[in-house]
């Protein structure tokens, strides 16, 4: 078995092999660039995009490391979660991605064949999202000094308006899945009792990484009407409401989450709520109250049959920044904000 | 097929137990058994897990304002002597080895003691500490170790497994048991005895579920007859605490005060008569400290004679806390010993989120998952709920 080597990364002949061998051989030559730009095609010490093509107003951005451990689960892979992710904050902000940034850092001596696997996931993600990957870097850091692989991903998207999230009084809120089933997944490995979890073995339980560009037309359409999207990753649900109440200064009043069963009751069972669990295909709308049940028809047209309307935003004079929570069984509780590492490395 | 049928059947009880509907026909029932009651109704969930059901399901903003749920003392952790821990942090930077469950790895002493607070400072400072999830892996990780120390704490509930470790000798020589076990009955009748005495005395008792299912129904007899006070065992499921408040209504109206069982499915009135052999057999009954309360007669479970050389206290020569020398621990300002008791709520609590919460805890209610300030934390604080019930129109 081949494992990656510290001159892997250390700008010789070495590390040219593998990139042709990992990327540039995989990467469809349309691709390599955005058209008429400069990318992989060419590796130079930057890639360039000519403005002349961009007849939208505003360039979306967004970029994250992703360190998710282990880096193999059922559903994906840090490669695929990598190119995922980052499509999504794109998406989320309204942007439509069309190039992409790597830099993938692995420990000495992972194994090669993993490392194929990672980045042929990551790619084979780009190329079906049509997202040119048109530059990035490759390092290794001595064994001990990296817990395995690191991959940061910048993506690039162009939109008429960004979603600026600021959701308004009397706003429906809206959520396009269930909610948590990464973070089920991933703390289900952690703690150790993945072998136990019979669903987990036979499919009905995996990550549910998926991009979320089908929601394009709807974001276009309904552009006017949104006040507010997200991927609830993590913090989950709980997470990204608290977040909304707070800076818009309104209260949020929510119930009857879709949360599979499965999920619900592994969380139970290691005494974590799920509305803290990380989702990384799932999206959260704030929009006007008038267009909502449209909405929500519009995106179960589009092939996501579980949306739902899971709650609303409301003003008020004492309680900013509040979020309620109607229970199971019709009683109203506070959903806190996430604190501290519910489950840490989970993206 | 037989197990399909079996957990088929468990997921049915579990819907009907968590039922929107099932919950609003106790709600209405509640309501009007509360018609026929002129007084308030304080009734006190005793567990920690109690607490947890009441808050996470929101029971309390469905119920008529005349009634009030007031957690007890139903968290080990919130309990445990600050001495305790002040003993095992030197310990463990004297090259002892000690095995801790991961809320008590954070609870927090009075003193500082060689730079530590608590055991997770001690680890900081390279002090031997490692978080287990219980005995069992104490006893993997100590074979052919060090000396080591696996800390017992707990209720009922967990004693029985340490009693039948020590009496099959499944513990290696190296591994000495720290029993800080409580017992629950003596603190109850401890808890009531004391509120009694206050201007509002409680009106039920919501007895715990799974201390229950060792001691039996019948070990919260004395407490209902000594203070005429009507007492369920209840489980763990919002339909269950509805139910048992319901059954304290009832008592209330009748005039009755007897312990009545509601959580069936698990508990009898005797109890697990075998794990009750196990620990009389293993332990003995002894007068013990609760944290910022003082010392309750027979509260506390100490390994017995016979069964010494698994004992911390004997092989690590650690001084028990005597009733001459305790002084009140907890930090300044600090009420968990006021919150434990019932006699105040987490929000009663000047430091509650101020200064003291699940990230940094001040006090050791805000520490462990089972304490009630941590519980308030994570799940949300009653009367902010009430109010924005209120603002909203809502209720």
């Amino acid at each position: 078995m081949k494992f990656i080597k510290l001159s892997h990364g250390s700008g010789g002949v070495e590390m040219g092999d593998i990139l042709s061998k990992l990327v540039f051989s995989k990467v469809d030559e349309k691709l390599k660039k955005v058209e008429n730009g400069v990318g992989i095609d060419l590796p130079d010490d930057g890639a360039a995009i000519p403005l002349k093509n961009i007849t939208n107003d505003y360039i979306i951005l967004s970029t994250d490391a992703y360190t998710v451990n282990p880096p193999f689960f059922p559903g994906g892979n840090i490669g695929s979660l990598a190119a995922t992710g980052s499509i999504n904050d794109v998406v989320m902000t309204g942007g439509k991605p069309i190039a992409a940034l790597d830099s993938i850092v692995v420990e000495e001596g992972y194994p090669l064949d993993q490392l194929e696997i990672i980045v042929d996931s990551m790619i084979d993600v780009f190329k079906k999202e049509g997202v040119a990957l048109i530059g990035g870097d490759f390092k290794v850091m001595p064994k001990g000094n990296l817990d395995k692989i690191l991959i940061t991903t910048t993506v690039l998207g162009l939109a008429k308006k960004p979603i600026v999230d600021i959701p308004k009084d009397g706003d429906v809120l809206v959520v396009s899945d269930f909610v948590g089933d990464h973070g089920a997944v991933i703390m289900l490995l952690q703690m150790g009792v993945a072998d136990k979890a019979s669903e987990l073995k036979s499919g009905r339980l995996s990550s549910d990484i998926k991009p979320l560009t089908r929601l394009l037309p709807l974001i276009d359409r309904f552009l006017d009407e949104i006040n507010a999207a997200r991927d609830p990753t993590r913090g989950g649900i709980a997470g990204v409401l608290n977040e909304w109440a707070k800076n818009s200064g309104n209260l949020i009043v929510v119930e009857d989450v879709p949360i599979r069963d499965e999920v619900r009751r592994y969380a139970e069972m290691l005494g974590i709520d799920p509305m803290y669990l990380a989702s990384e295909g799932a999206a959260v709308f704030s929009v006007s109250a008038e267009v909502a049940e449209e909405f929500v028809e519009d995106m179960r047209d589009l092939g996501f049959e579980n949306a739902k309307i899971i709650g609303k935003v409301k003003k008020s004079e004492k309680y900013k920044g509040f979020v309620l929570k109607k229970t199971e069984i019709g009683g109203f509780r506070l959903l806190e904000p996430p604190r501290g590492e519910i489950v840490p490395r989970i993206c | 097929m037989a197990e399909f049928s079996k957990f088929e059947i468990l997921k049915e009880v579990e819907i009907l137990l968590r039922s929107r509907d099932v919950a609003n026909l106790l709600v209405n029932c509640i309501k009007k058994l509360c018609e026929k009651i002129s007084e308030d109704v304080r009734i006190m969930s005793f567990c920690g897990t109690h607490e947890w059901s009441v808050t996470n399901y929101g029971l309390r903003s469905l119920l008529p304002k005349k009634i009030e749920i007031i957690a007890g003392p139903g968290c080990p952790v919130c309990v445990t002597p600050s001495y305790y821990i002040e003993e095992l942090i030197k310990l463990s930077m004297d090259g002892v080895q000690i095995y801790t469950y991961g809320d008590v790895f954070r609870l927090p002493a009075v003193k500082l003691v060689r730079g530590a607070k608590s055991l997770e400072d001690a680890k900081a400072l390279g002090g031997e500490v490692r978080v287990v999830t219980g005995l069992v892996d104490a006893i993997e990780l100590a074979k052919n170790c060090k000396d080591s120390i696996f800390v017992g704490i707990g209720f009922e509930t967990v004693a029985p497994g340490y009693a039948h470790a020590i009496l099959k000798d499944l513990i290696p020589k190296n591994l000495k048991i720290l029993s800080l076990l409580k017992l629950t009955p003596p603190a109850m009748y401890f808890t009531v005895e004391k509120i009694d005495k206050d201007e509002k005395p409680l009106s039920g008792i919501i007895a715990p579920g799974h201390v229950s299912t060792i001691v039996g129904a019948k070990a919260w007899k004395k407490v209902a007859e000594d203070f005429r006070i009507p007492i369920v065992v209840a489980g763990f499921e919002p339909v269950d605490i509805l139910m048992a408040i319901a059954k304290i209504l009832q008592q209330i109206i009748s005039g009755e005060a007897k312990v009545e069982l509601e959580y069936t499915r698990a508990v009898s009135y005797d109890g697990d008569l075998r794990a009750q052999k196990l620990l009389s057999s293993i332990f003995e009954a002894k007068e013990d400290a609760w944290r910022g309360i003082g010392f309750i007669p027979g509260s506390g479970l100490r390994i017995n004679e016979g069964y010494r050389r698994y004992d911390a206290f004997e092989y690590f020569n650690i001084e028990e806390l005597r009733k001459s020398e305790w002084n009140y621990d907890l930090n300044a300002g600090c009420r968990c010993s006021d919150i434990v008791l019932g006699r105040a709520k987490p929000t009663d609590c000047k430091l509650f989120m101020r200064v003291c919460n699940p990230e940094n805890p001040y006090g050791p209610c805000m520490v462990s998952v089972e304490g009630t300030c941590s519980i308030w934390a994570r799940f949300g604080a009653k009367e902010f709920t009430d109010d924005i019930l209120e603002e909203l129109k809502l209720r």
